[in-house]
């Protein structure tokens, strides 16, 4: 039997993590603590190292913006960390948005929303098509077009810099994901989550399937914002290798069998990835 | 060939209808996105910080990231939020509420990440930094609301000015009204001008009478018909003037004809 410390460590650890990234933003703007300057589109560690959003800034490329030093750097350290290590990791661990969704998916659950709504109607590549059409707007309008309308900046800039009618983005995002599609803004059309979910494709912490230790429970699926990349339970001791999953671990959690655990990936090729 | 009513539809039609709904949907969404983003960047009437490049350039260089906000030690620039009606998380000030009050620093500048902000636009012939050389807008007065311009004696925005006696200056002209007093006008020298809108936050009216505006907003354009003949750089340019001659009916005749004519032959 777990502990409900057990039950809840990866999520509780995410919250930490989210809000603690927030504070260190806002004692920067507000006492000129500046350990984490800036936003999560570009911020400045510790006064040196540049960090950038690489969607943004591919952005700006296609928009024919002069790129300076500063940004290429800070958006090849971002890519190079979510590519090695992090995987999609940006958007259950960083991302103030990942706190409002997950609100609505739990009340989903409560309410038991998912058993009248079976079926999904939407596909979870609208994303890759909003980052295409978010890329030709840049390119004929000269302007980095998603950045202009970006719920996810409305939010961290709102919390850091004050909100404004940026309450109405959040709300949108809830009632949308609550009523209308289960993980419709961070699951189905956020081109953020999509540009993460390409770069984090390779990276080397992932959840591992043990399937002979599975139950068939299935709570890993019903929790999972991103199920369709838990197609191997049950199935086939394999890692979760799809780039959508956020490493949020909540379907380790959720386990009682010791099915889920995150592992590194396995590049030794006669074990093919298995666990143990 | 006769496909029955009841025939299950082919996979060659499912697969043509999805390609249809998602062309319609991607148009759809991208024209509506294109309408608001266009929209929304369309306002000029904001004002930057220090050392911004154009606005257009500004707009896709910008990152929103507000560190240019941060190091600002008045509190004087602001990130657009959703409600201000200007371009979203781009920063820009208000003078009227806190004006730039021109840091010899600029710690504004260097921060940015992007180099949307320019340092070497601020920048002078040694190097160094010189807020002097910023050119965040242009002041403007209304004639009509300055008080200086009734008669009353007031050179709050003189005062205030930064540059005072440079960027803005006091005029003396007689007041005929009264036939003994003296009217004391500012007025603003726009090249010399940074807008950074002290005169605009010292003006004591109800409602500033001396504004800044971005220069593109302010500023007319005579163009390239005009020149200044007193001037010898401005007169170079005639030297590899052409001219195009236009030929109508009118022209036909002499000059002093047409006019005898009753311009007749204009209808």
């Amino acid at each position: 039997m777990k502990t409900l410390l057990d039950k809840y460590r990866f999520l509780i650890a995410r919250r930490i993590s989210q809000i603690s990234i927030m504070v260190l933003y806002i004692i920067a703007n507000v006492y000129g603590i500046n350990f984490l300057t800036g936003n999560l589109s570009s911020s400045l560690l510790v006064g040196i190292i540049p960090l950038s959003d690489p969607y943004a800034v591919l952005q700006m490329f296609v928009a024919g913006a002069v790129l300076s030093f500063d940004i290429l750097l800070g958006a090849f350290l971002i890519t190079i960390f979510y590519m090695t290590i992090g995987g999609r990791a940006f958007c259950s661990w960083v991302c103030p948005v990942n706190i409002i969704t997950d609100l609505a998916n739990y009340l989903r659950r409560k309410f038991g929303f998912n058993q009248i709504q079976k079926k999904q109607p939407a596909s979870r590549n609208i994303r890759y098509w909003v980052i295409a059409i978010s890329l030709v707007i840049s390119f004929s309008m000269g302007i980095a077009a998603f950045e202009f309308i970006s719920p996810i900046s409305m939010v961290h800039r709102g919390i850091i810099f004050g909100l404004g009618f940026g309450w109405a983005a959040i709300l949108v995002i809830f009632l949308f994901d609550l009523f209308v599609l289960k993980n419709g803004w961070c699951g189905h059309i956020c081109p953020l989550g999509g540009a993460y979910s390409l770069i984090g494709k390779f990276s080397l912490i992932r959840v591992h399937h043990n399937a002979p230790n599975c139950t068939a429970c299935m709570k890993c699926k019903e929790v999972c914002p991103e199920s369709q990349v838990l197609h191997m339970v049950t199935k086939t001791s394999i890692p979760v290798l799809s780039g959508e999953c956020t490493n949020c671990g909540r379907c380790i959690e959720v386990c009682d069998d010791d099915a889920l655990n995150f592992s590194i990936k396995n590049f030794k090729k006669g074990e093919q990835n298995e666990v143990r | 060939m006769n496909t029955g009513k009841k025939s299950p539809i082919s996979d060659r039609r499912r697969f043509l209808l999805n390609i249809a709904r998602t062309t319609g949907l991607a148009i759809l969404g991208g024209l509506t996105w294109s309408a608001y983003v266009s929209e929304v960047t369309a306002t000029k009437l904001i004002l930057r910080p220090p050392g911004a490049l154009n606005e257009d350039d500004f707009l896709r260089t910008c990152i929103k990231c507000g560190m240019c906000v941060e190091a600002c030690p008045f509190d004087t620039l602001k990130l657009a939020r959703p409600g201000d009606n200007k371009p979203l998380g781009t920063p820009f000030f208000e003078p009227r509420e806190i004006p730039c009050y021109m840091c010899p620093d600029i710690p504004c500048v260097p921060v940015c990440p992007t180099d949307a902000l320019d340092i070497f636009s601020v920048q002078n012939d040694k190097k160094e930094l010189d807020i002097n050389k910023a050119d965040m807008g242009v002041a403007v007065i209304d004639n009509n609301s300055c008080i200086a311009f009734w008669g009353i004696q007031c050179d709050a925005c003189y005062r205030a000015c930064p540059l005072l006696g440079e960027a803005i200056s006091i005029e003396y002209t007689k007041n005929e009204r009264t036939g003994k007093h003296a009217f004391m006008k500012p007025v603003v020298h726009a090249d010399v001008c940074t807008g950074c809108g002290m005169c605009e936050k010292a003006c004591v009216t109800e409602k500033a009478a001396i504004f800044v505006l971005p220069r593109e907003v302010a500023e007319g354009k005579a163009g390239d018909y005009y020149i200044k003949g007193w001037d010898k750089n401005d007169e170079k340019r005639l030297e590899n003037a052409t001219s195009i001659e236009t030929t109508t009916e009118i022209s036909k005749k002499s000059a002093i004809d047409s006019l005898n004519s009753s311009m007749e032959d204009l209808y």
